[in-house]
């Protein structure tokens, strides 16, 4: 899983077919340099490079002065390295009257995702826990209708939960968004658990039962030990969905606690002032780096998540 | 009978006290939140929802909106796009790394890497390589093609294909890693009859693999459309609706009169609709999908 691709690091990439060439091995040897391999390699390659580009435009630009970006070539590598639109992205950009940076917008994020992806994680896994294990008359229709609700369009829900938060008095605050992360976050990661509980093998839950544990203590001292890898999916799962978000960040915070990526669109979308590209894409590129780490970190684990989203049970 | 009711009430008691919040969500939320926002659609309300119930006038409106219209007529073009130019690249990504090529894994990877970034961020990230000042104009340009011509997001005509652009670069890596586990999902053995007959790959493919494929093909599908359905992010970081109204979405049209034109009704009317499309994906399909398994 080590692949630590990178905009660096393209030339390894290029250089990969070349090492094909090292010999047969095996009993029936083939031709590595075919026309056939030149040509799915050399598609790759050229795809890939396409799909590197944006992340290499971000690096090349913010590490570039403007009267450099204003001389032209948006892929020409900076002749001047500079990090100050990496600081000024991070300490002084302003969003309206407001200079801090987006330093605040980092740490609203931090604040917001740490309890949601808890919450989400802890409320779904025990719920997916009673629907594999201790299935109960009804429990089925629930889930049903919270699959079905997954696919409803946010726009129809979000002013119900408005004033849902505002009758408890969270409306506006960073617990509400969190409270909001955790209702969308249930669909997915509840059919995840319950999917994951229902494939262990039912003989531990019966000796537990049979031993005398209750609800709590089977899944706190089976299912809990028995399911950290999917632990771990369903925590790259939000993690990467709540940084992300930017649609529940604007709807139900204020300005004070909007996460990094409402307040990067306002800086880089804000009509006033001349126009920084460089403290811009440094801006973009730090808010991408959250999920872009987690993403080549975890490797597998997170395309073992997006399938278990994806695909039903 | 009478003394086993309150029985059964608190049997398995923990698990119904665990299932709260789901049970919560599903009918307060989800239930609840729709059909108030269904009924609050066929009021008057404008800063504050009022039970002030004027029939379809919300929706006579709504569709005399050209904003509406223009609205719906760039998700169509999105999403028609979308849906067919990102199966097939997605399609074909997937049967390239099925290859049994080597350095799969790293392939993957920098195919996929956009799908961790946020619509904000690749909004943004576009935003700046089309920007005709700087990006693939300016230097198509400056290589000599004077003439050339590349300003997608401030061209009203074509603006919403300079959106398709970032929406393909950052959805078609999922797509792929479906069909892969799909194409994976195929016996080997198929491929091995089908050399044994002398049947090109393609062929293979075409008359074979895909059909065999259909369930991944259509989850894919709904997965898309109803991600489709929601673009908002995108719009908002690439080109904020415009130039002037050329890129409205109506997931923003939503939005826009709910938070910010306080004009509640017409949101709602909006955003009953948008679920309409969405339910006329999802019943079909569900109906296919669970419909028929009722018995098994």
């Amino acid at each position: 899983m080590g692949n630590k691709a990178s905009a660096i690091d393209m030339p390894d990439v290029v250089l990969e077919p070349r090492t094909l060439v090292e010999g047969p091995s095996g009993p029936k040897p083939k031709k590595r340099l075919s026309r056939r391999n030149i040509m799915i390699y050399g598609t790759l390659i050229v795809i890939c490079l396409y799909y590197l580009l944006p992340l290499y435009v971000m690096v090349v630009t913010s590490l570039k002065g403007m009267p450099e970006i204003r001389l032209g070539n948006i892929f020409a590598p900076p002749v001047e390295i500079t990090f100050e639109p990496w600081v000024k992205a991070w300490a002084q950009a302003c969003t309206g009257l407001n200079c801090e940076g987006l330093s605040r917008g980092f740490w609203n994020s931090v604040r917001i995702t740490i309890p949601s992806v808890l919450a989400s994680i802890v409320i779904a896994s025990v719920n997916g826990y009673a629907l594999a294990n201790w299935r109960f008359k009804g429990a089925d229709l629930f889930f049903t209708i919270l699959i079905f609700g997954a696919f409803i369009p946010y726009q129809v829900m979000l002013y119900p939960i408005v004033i849902l938060l505002r009758e408890i008095g969270l409306y506006g605050t960073l617990w509400g968004l969190v409270i909001v992360h955790t209702i969308f976050g249930m669909p997915i990661l509840t059919l995840l658990f319950r999917n994951y509980f229902t494939s262990l093998p039912e003989e531990l839950f019966k000796a537990a039962r049979v031993d005398g544990a209750r609800f709590w203590g089977i899944y706190f001292r089976i299912m809990v030990p028995m399911s950290l890898p999917i632990f771990v999916v369903a925590m790259i799962l939000q993690v990467t969905g709540i940084w992300n978000d930017f649609l529940f960040g604007v709807v139900y915070t204020k300005p004070e606690f909007y996460p990094m990526t409402v307040q990067l669109n306002n800086i880089v979308n804000s009509v006033q002032g001349v126009k920084e590209y460089n403290v811009n894409m440094a801006a973009t590129l730090l808010t991408g780096l959250v999920p872009l780490i987690i993403y080549f970190v975890s490797g597998k684990l997170f395309v073992r998540g997006i399938a278990a989203g994806a695909v039903k049970g | 009978m009478a003394t086993d009711r309150p029985l059964s009430l608190f049997r398995n008691m923990a698990a119904k006290i665990a299932a709260i919040p789901m049970i919560l969500t599903a009918m307060v939320v989800f239930v609840g939140g729709t059909f108030w926002t269904i009924t609050y659609s066929f009021t008057n309300s404008k800063l504050l929802p009022r039970a002030n119930f004027v029939g379809f006038d919300q929706y006579e409106r709504l569709w005399n909106s050209s904003r509406w219209l223009v609205s719906i007529e760039n998700l169509m073009i999105y999403g028609i796009c979308s849906l067919i130019l990102s199966f097939v690249i997605g399609f074909l990504l997937a049967a390239l790394l099925d290859q049994k090529i080597r350095y799969e894994d790293a392939f993957r990877t920098i195919l996929l890497y956009p799908f961790a970034l946020s619509f904000i961020v690749t909004g943004l990230v576009w935003q700046w390589i089309l920007n005709p000042d700087f990006g693939i104009q300016f230097i198509v340009r400056s290589m000599g093609w004077e003439s050339f011509a590349f300003d997608p997001l401030y061209n009203p005509k074509i603006v919403i294909f300079g959106v398709l652009i970032a929406g393909l670069w950052q959805g078609t890596g999922l797509i792929m890693v479906l069909m892969l586990a799909g194409l994976r999902g195929i016996d080997q053995e198929i491929w091995k009859a089908s050399r044994v007959d002398g049947i090109p790959a393609w062929k293979t493919y075409v008359f074979i693999v895909i059909p065999m494929m259909r369930p991944v093909f259509i989850t894919t599908l709904v997965i898309v459309a109803s991600g489709i359905v929601r673009l908002y992010d995108l719009i908002v970081a690439q080109t904020g609706g415009g130039p002037g109204l050329a890129s409205e979405v109506p997931a923003k049209y939503v939005y826009d009169y709910m938070f910010q034109g306080q004009n509640l009704g017409q949101g709602f009317a909006a955003s009953t609709m948008m679920l309409l499309a969405v339910a006329v994906v999802i019943i079909p399909w569900a109906m296919l999908e669970f419909g028929g398994k009722k018995r098994g």
